[in-house]
């Protein structure tokens, strides 16, 4: 009973970390029909930026902001800095090859993956740097019985399904959604509509990013150790919850991403932690076979 | 009111022109031009030479989801309803490009007429757009076009793939809209014989050329159009 609580809440966090990484990917291929293969970097990039917030003047801005207010300036600087990046490289890396094509857009976002990876080597060295422990909070909260949460557990689910929730209002239930919706469904239709495509790429570049940047803080919060390399891990899985939940709505993603966490975690808990990437991958061929548009697939054929 | 002068690869030379509160048919086979004269005009594609004018204002200028803020709304051939947005969604990005000019009130009072003009789009407005039938789809996206209180509509084939009932509805409204809100309107159709029973002016297009253009009256009697395109051909006999 106590394992499967624990595996739960393990799989929740992690989930989620899925979820906020496949949403990005999810937005960007519904507006784009592009696969960000960068997107898993975008995730790394949050974490280093986080750590970077925090290691900076040996733990100032903790000492500053004491040790919540200090998480708060990691995430609020990684998420702005990402945004930024990530409407960077959107004007780098994949504004120029637009017109080329897809699989010219497919390559330079390779590209533009081992650039980020590489860069973050080049800067913060190719060995795993640690979260400062004195940044971290401590403690836990008892549930019932002797099974606990540790409080940043417990802040990492809150504010990750927070925002998740925040995104959700913003894309499925407001005009402005609907117009990225709309966007992603038929982008000269859209424009007859008065939506300007440029608007809705800001839209996508900057806050898919910014959540990655949020599950890469977070990460680095709840596991301590980072590496140049983790976003490719987090980037496959959160792209296999894409598919999962259906790629290119964001319900799908949050769900698959979620659910992914959750199975990954109980199988590692209950039968092999060695083996638990083998599962993961053939829970993802099973849903391909059954339901090959996905969990949350399309609601409707389009009609003509 | 507009004038459309082209040199794209389709159309070539083509030179027409709205007057306000007019509705002028353009009448073409498949493959005449007519879907890509109306992209040209509303600037989902770009021309080599030549201009677009609406009430004299050089409309290369500005981008193309600028249009629709300056009173042009045009709907697309096949509908193109979004298919996995609600009706009532649907209507509402209509109106995106006025948003600024147009208050809450007046969007709203929009939207009931047009349910007023489609009760049926009122009933089924938490619908799935996609889950409507073709005649629906054809409404709503007549209505999505409607919504931003449109100078001038360009409507592309709307009786395409309809039942003849439900082309006489459409074409109801669309002399409705014309005669009670004065707006222009260009009319694309294969149609012709429906095209012209509404229409003031109407032009033919073949092969990306004007061949005939006249009053619409007079083009019900012209033998060429008789011929070709409303059906009504002599058998040719020895």
């Amino acid at each position: 009973m106590q394992l499967l609580l624990e595996q739960l809440t393990n799989g929740l966090t992690i989930g989620s970390f899925y979820a906020l990484v496949a949403m990005g990917y999810s937005m960007v291929y519904g507006v784009m029909k592009l696969i960000n293969f960068a997107h898993g970097d975008f995730f790394t990039l949050g974490s280093y930026l986080g750590y970077a917030i925090l290691v900076f003047g040996s733990g100032w801005v903790t000492r500053t902001f004491g040790i919540w207010g200090g998480i708060v300036v990691a995430i609020v600087g990684a998420m702005v800095g990402l945004g930024i990046g990530g409407l960077i490289t959107e004007r780098v890396a994949y504004r120029p090859v637009y017109k080329a094509g897809r699989l010219p857009l497919v390559v330079s976002a390779l590209g533009a993956s081992i650039f980020i990876s590489n860069g973050i080597m080049a800067i913060w060295s190719p060995r795993f740097q640690a979260y400062p422990q004195t940044s971290i909070p401590t403690g836990s909260l008892l549930l019932f019985g002797d099974v606990h949460i540790t409080y940043i557990k417990l802040v990492t689910i809150g504010i990750c399904w927070g925002l998740m929730a925040l995104i959700y209002y913003i894309v499925e239930k407001t005009l402005f959604g609907s117009a990225v919706r709309a966007t992603a469904l038929d982008r000269d239709t859209a424009t007859l509509m008065g939506i300007n495509f440029r608007t809705i790429i800001l839209f996508v570049f900057s806050v898919g990013p910014a959540l990655g940047a949020l599950a890469g803080v977070f990460a680095g919060l709840n596991y301590s150790r980072i590496i140049f390399t983790m976003g490719w891990g987090y980037g496959l899985k959160a792209f296999t919850a894409t598919i999962m939940g259906g790629i290119g709505n964001i319900p799908g993603a949050m769900i698959g991403g979620i659910l992914l966490g959750i199975l990954e975690a109980l199988f590692e808990g209950f039968v092999s932690g060695q083996w638990k990437n083998v599962f993961v991958f053939v829970i993802l061929i099973i849903i391909l076979i059954v339901r090959p548009t996905g969990l949350i697939g399309e609601k409707v054929a389009e009609k003509v | 009111m507009v004038v459309a002068y082209g040199a794209v690869e389709a159309l070539k030379g083509v030179s027409l022109e709205i007057p306000s509160g007019d509705v002028v048919a353009v009448l073409g086979a498949n493959g005449a031009g007519k879907t890509t004269l109306l992209k040209v005009i509303s600037g989902l594609m770009s021309i080599k030479s030549g201009s677009v004018r609406l009430m004299g204002e050089d409309l290369s200028k500005f981008p193309p989801h600028k249009l629709a803020g300056l009173g042009m709304a045009h709907i697309p051939e096949g509908r193109k309803v979004f298919a996995t947005l609600s009706v009532e969604e649907n209507l509402n990005l209509g109106a995106w490009g006025v948003r600024k000019q147009l208050n809450a009130r007046q969007i709203q009072e929009t939207k009931e007429w047009i349910f007023t003009l489609f009760p049926i789009l009122k009933t089924r407005r938490k619908q799935l757009a996609g889950t409507l039938s073709g005649g629906e789809q054809q409404m709503l996206a007549i209505g999505r076009g409607l919504i931003c209180k449109p100078k001038i509509l360009l409507l592309d084939e709307p009786s395409l793939g309809l039942a003849p009932i439900l082309v006489q509805e459409i074409f109801k409204v669309i002399r409705k809209i014309h005669e009670e809100e004065k707006v222009s309107i260009l009319l694309v159709e294969q149609n012709a014989r429906k095209a012209l029973s509404i229409a003031n002016h109407g032009y033919i297009l073949e092969t990306g050329k004007i061949v005939i253009n006249g009053p619409a009256a007079e083009l019900k009697e012209n033998e060429h159009v008789k011929a070709a395109y409303l059906g009504g051909a002599k058998l040719q006999t020895g």
